[in-house]
């Protein structure tokens, strides 16, 4: 008898993983702590996906049941087919060998040099010393540590642990990296330099990627889809650049806000009324994305309006590779000026909001 | 007293004591070592969960390191003549000797592995490590200065109880201390015998210092 399989293109479009209805309790009755409400989630396969949240949120959880550190309390949590919950100790193993984790205090043996370190989950393996010097040679250049095999990690700088972080999760050939807050503890040059190499992994190796953030930078920088976890729930996922232009829940507002360079300065802020009063000016957020990135429309918005427009705050960013600037601009809340102003953004299908009124 | 006979005095009773403290020291430590190892790793939710076991074990530690060692060497007699065939002499010392040294090298390094980062065990479990392989390449590897501390400490103590044993006839360098130094009256014997065992455990000192240092990476710079 021939079991119904599903066909190669199947398997393919299948997510990398799948997170239905996943719960995690700690604790029991009363005293019991909800980490994990019913997610439901998939991460697709090959791509860099990032779940962002405020410490506490439940991504710590959420990412330790993908490879079964934590064991969800209901729900199913399925990573390349295999129902990790169903797995037993020696199935988790099989299982923790295809999926590398790196986090974020690198987590390296002080007494194993920067080899030492990459050739531990082979060595763990069963591999022969031939076979983990022909690896971890490699894996050293990949990262950019050829020169530093012999180190031990007190004498590497945080990027360069993380480096050997990287290349020890790469050891095994996975095919899914998850990346606890891999760059909350380093500096921001550094922050940059590892996740371009977390990108150029994804890029020549087809890794898929998971990684858990606070930082809205990291997931603006390589992630390519975003959940954003509030309260041990995800209340929004979807392409990141879709989720940055267009928050729909307040809890990725507050963790955009920081991030996009759209929070007002303090003496704008503190002057906002919500209605206008007589000679007051009308403050409103330009947001260009897409098609408007590209035109020069703030020329045009000041020859429409008549030149009395002040440019008070703004910022153009990248977001998954694609531009989005936003720009904060006041002109006389007269209704001749609004209508024209307005008349202006319904033909060029430019994105506002009204802020408030500043004298 | 002549000097060569106080010299020749001496010797014997260094090559006793380093005959119990060596003998007492590598047995005590060696199973010491796994009950340690145990105790830091069988708590509830750790490698090998195992609650009360690892509470009952703990009691028992704990009864044994509280009892005076003076008292635990003649409430073992028995032991040590079934083991020994006596309970007199440098053999029938290192009985009592043993067992002091089992549980506080055990709680020793039970500290010591303590010690080590919950993140490396977490990430070797993430490797796929089994719990064998997690003690042996992993806590072993990255407690060994802080084990190789605990055994000079170990050993640093073994030499002030095989003096002590020197009271109940156990033979080295405390017994020559005892009959000549005080039952005798000799001070010079006495004194003889303390400035060896501060030599003594100066030496041990420096050199489980030296190993330990030698075998950290914690604090090396490039």
């Amino acid at each position: 008898m021939t079991l119904p399989t599903a066909s190669k293109d199947e398997a393919q479009s299948a997510p990398m993983v799948l997170f239905a209805g996943a719960t995690k309790r700690f604790g029991e009755g009363d005293n019991a702590f909800v980490a994990l409400d019913g997610v439901d989630m998939a991460v697709g396969r090959g791509a860099i996906t990032g779940i962002i949240g405020r410490s506490g949120a439940g991504k710590s959880t959420l990412i330790r049941l993908v490879n079964g550190l934590e064991k969800a309390t209901s729900g199913k949590v399925v990573v390349d087919g295999t129902e990790v919950g169903g797995l037993d100790e020696t199935g988790l193993r099989t299982l923790r060998r295809e999926v590398g984790m790196i986090f974020q205090h690198f987590n390296l043996l002080s007494s194993r040099t920067a080899f030492d370190n990459i050739a531990l989950p082979l060595e763990i393996a069963g591999l022969d010393r031939a076979a983990i010097r022909a690896k971890v040679g490699p894996l050293l250049d990949l990262v950019g540590l050829g020169d530093k095999a012999e180190r031990y990690p007190s004498e590497l700088s945080g990027g360069q642990k993380q480096r050997v972080g990287i290349a020890r999760a790469l050891a095994t050939s996975p095919k899914l990296l998850l990346s606890d807050e891999a760059t909350s503890a380093l500096d921001p040059e550094t922050t940059q330099s590892i996740l371009a190499l977390l990108k150029q992994i994804n890029a020549e190796l087809g890794l898929t990627v998971l990684l858990i953030t606070h930082e809205m930078e990291v997931v603006k920088t390589i992630a390519s889809h975003v959940a954003v976890i509030d309260r041990g729930r995800i209340v929004e996922q979807g392409p990141t650049f879709g989720i940055f232009t267009a928050p729909q829940h307040e809890t990725t507002r507050i963790l955009l806000s920081s991030a996009l360079g759209t929070t007002l300065p303090e003496w704008l802020r503190s002057g906002i009324k919500p209605e206008p009063a007589a000679g007051d000016r009308v403050l409103v957020r330009l947001t260009f994305f897409g098609a408007t990135a590209f035109e020069p429309l703030t020329a045009r918005l000041v020859t429409e309006i008549g030149g009395n427009v002040n440019i008070l705050a703004g910022a153009i960013e990248e977001i998954a590779g694609e531009p989005f600037g936003t720009l904060v601009v006041a002109y006389p809340a007269t209704p001749d000026v609004v209508a024209r102003a307005d008349r202006f953004y319904a033909e060029t299908g430019l994105a506002t909001e009204v802020l408030g009124y500043v004298a | 007293m002549s000097p060569e006979m106080l010299v020749d005095l001496l010797w014997k009773s260094l090559l006793q004591t380093l005959q119990m403290v060596a003998a007492s020291g590598l047995l005590g430590s060696l199973i010491g070592l796994p009950i340690g190892i145990f105790l830091a790793t069988s708590g509830k939710g750790e490698l090998f969960p195992a609650p009360a076991l690892n509470r009952a074990v703990g009691l028992i530690v704990n009864a044994a390191r509280s009892t005076p060692f003076i008292i635990l060497v003649v409430a073992i007699i028995p032991f040590t003549r079934l083991l020994t065939g006596t309970s007199i002499g440098t053999t029938a010392a290192i009985v009592p000797l043993t067992i002091a040294t089992i549980p506080f090298f055990a709680r020793l390094v039970e500290a010591a592995i303590r010690e080590i980062d919950k993140g490396l065990i977490e990430a070797a479990r993430a490797m796929g490590a089994t719990p064998m392989q997690i003690v042996f390449k992993v806590l072993l590897a990255e407690a060994r200065p802080a084990i190789l501390l605990a055994f000079t400490m170990t050993i640093v103590s073994l030499i002030g109880y095989s003096a002590m044993v020197g009271a109940v006839g156990g033979g080295g360098l405390g017994d020559l201390g005892i009959r000549y130094g005080y039952q005798r009256f000799m001070p010079d014997v006495m004194l003889a015998v303390v400035v060896v065992l501060i030599v003594l455990v100066q030496l041990v000192q420096s050199a489980g210092d030296a190993l330990a240092r030698s075998f950290d990476k914690r604090n090396r710079k490039g």
